[in-house]
């Protein structure tokens, strides 16, 4: 895609943001400030979507990110034992083994993009890129995807049936007759 | 209705000015209808602008700042792409799915404003935002699906150009009534500013003070009026309107809509967010989906 000069700028611009904020994830040593920092590299990434004229999928980028970055902070004092999240605590975990991860998976993708030989431009963009990248994944493999997310969804549910210690025998008795349900949280509809 | 057009990105001091106007009138309201005078806002604005900022240790000041700031950023943000009239400062064709991420920074912001001062009643204010924002986030969204639907298209000047006939509110009122809530639910304001609460001396306000603890508390009045400007653009026609000009009628419906929304949140009583949950969940996402279904089959049959 042809853009101006500043639209390059600021493409590359956003780039060194996106790898400065995925830096600082690992050298900051609060959970808080690593979740927001992903959450910054994850926007910067989602501004250079929209440079690229993929406005939907660029928004949702961000929406999404932000979303789950807000939600990991809730998980993050739920789950982590003896509450560290709350304690300045270091983000690097084996460090040799994900050393030589990042630097293998770097060379691998950095050296893909720079020895395949990348197809020139045929035709000119559609009108409407999301609706042709849409076509594109969703197009010819609409099949695969509807299989795939009722799998997905049954994966999810059953999972939680399975983690969770109460069942609705505890809520609703032994003949599920009990109303209403108790429940340790009661929720606003009283069920 | 003439097109929406997108002006130049000088305009964006006007459209600061406004919200800020619009801003001041839901505060001076809001000090009136809580018992208060007119005025208040002046003097507590005064107050702010003198007072010492506090300081707290081991704060985690960049996030605090963030946080406190961030939210008026994204209020204007919000009204970036919600068209005065004729006239738009960014004529983005998703301005829909652009309203929704902003609001999801909310999000991240006020758990920021939480998180930042290092105080237990601060935090807890944090969480009890997000459990809230986990109650109305979904209703929300499909609230915001139902207009974009009926107009067949993500940009908010097609919105506005279907409603030539008839306004959304008449013909999705459920998704208007939710959408509404949902605005007042991420200004934390009224029966759901428990993150706030006075229970928790304060919650995300406990803490903070001077220039920091106003830009908050105007954070909150512009996520007012900028959910406001949207719902009269998405659900009350936008500028359309008899005799005056466009960009009037979105300001009137715009002023009028924050004023019932500030009344209205004084007069209801405080919402606990872990009961909320529940009636999102059960009630209000349930209803939002009726509501999509039937403005989809309006859409496809009609």
């Amino acid at each position: 895609m042809t853009g101006t000069w500043w639209e390059a700028v600021l493409f590359w611009s956003l780039g060194a943001v996106a790898v400065a904020a995925g830096w600082a994830v690992f050298r900051t040593d609060s959970m808080a400030r690593a979740t927001y920092a992903l959450a910054a590299s994850f926007v910067a990434v989602g501004a250079q979507v929209l440079l690229l004229h993929l406005d939907y999928v660029g928004v949702v980028t961000v929406l999404m990110m932000v979303m789950e970055m807000a939600v990991m902070a809730v998980y993050m004092v739920m789950f982590m034992g003896m509450n560290p999240a709350l304690m300045p605590m270091s983000m690097v975990h084996s460090r040799r083994t994900s050393i030589g991860l990042a630097v293998g998976t770097f060379l691998v993708l950095g050296g893909g993009a720079l020895l395949v030989p990348w197809p020139t431009r045929r035709g000119s963009p559609a009108p409407d890129l999301t609706a042709s990248l849409g076509e594109a994944v969703m197009g010819s493999k609409m099949l695969v995807m509807l299989v795939v997310s009722p799998v997905l969804f049954a994966t999810i549910v059953s999972a939680l049936v399975l983690a969770l210690p109460r069942s609705r025998y505890d809520r609703l008795g032994a003949d599920l007759r009990r109303r209403p349900a108790d429940d340790p949280q009661p929720g606003g509809v009283g069920r | 209705m003439p097109e929406v057009v997108a002006v130049p990105p000088g305009w964006a001091v006007l459209a600061v000015l406004l919200v800020a106007l619009a801003g001041w009138w839901s505060a001076s309201l809001d000090a009136r209808v809580s018992g208060g005078g007119w005025s208040a806002p002046v003097a507590e604005v005064a107050r702010l602008l003198r007072q010492r900022r506090r300081t707290l240790l081991a704060a985690d000041r960049l996030l605090w700042r963030l946080g406190g700031g961030g939210l008026l950023v994204v209020a204007l943000l919000m009204v970036a792409v919600v068209p005065l009239g004729r006239w738009t400062l960014a004529d983005l064709g998703v301005g829909v799915v652009w309203f929704n991420a902003m609001d999801v920074l909310v999000w991240a912001l006020v758990w920021m404003a939480g998180w930042g001062p290092n105080s237990a009643h601060a935090l807890v204010g944090g969480y009890r935002f997000l459990a809230q924002a986990m109650a109305y986030e979904l209703p929300l969204m499909f609230a915001l699906t139902a207009p974009a639907v009926a107009a067949g298209s993500l940009r908010l000047g097609d919105v506005v150009a279907a409603q030539q006939e008839s306004w959304f509110v008449l013909r999705m009122p459920v998704a208007f009534a939710v959408f509404c809530t949902c605005v007042v639910a991420f200004s934390v304001r009224g029966p759901f500013a428990a993150a706030a609460g006075t229970d928790i001396a304060g919650g995300v306000l406990a803490e903070v003070s001077g220039v920091d603890r106003l830009l908050l508390l105007a954070g909150r009045h512009a996520l007012l009026v900028a959910g406001s400007a949207f719902a009269v653009v998405a659900f009350l026609g936008g500028g359309a309107g008899p005799w005056l000009p466009g960009w009037v009628w979105t300001l009137v419906k715009t002023f009028a809509l924050v004023s019932v929304l500030v009344v209205a949140g004084r007069r209801l009583p405080s919402l606990r967010p872990d009961r909320l949950v529940e009636v999102g969940w059960v009630v209000l996402l349930p209803l939002t989906l009726l509501q999509l279904l039937v403005v989809s089959v309006v859409v496809v049959v009609g």
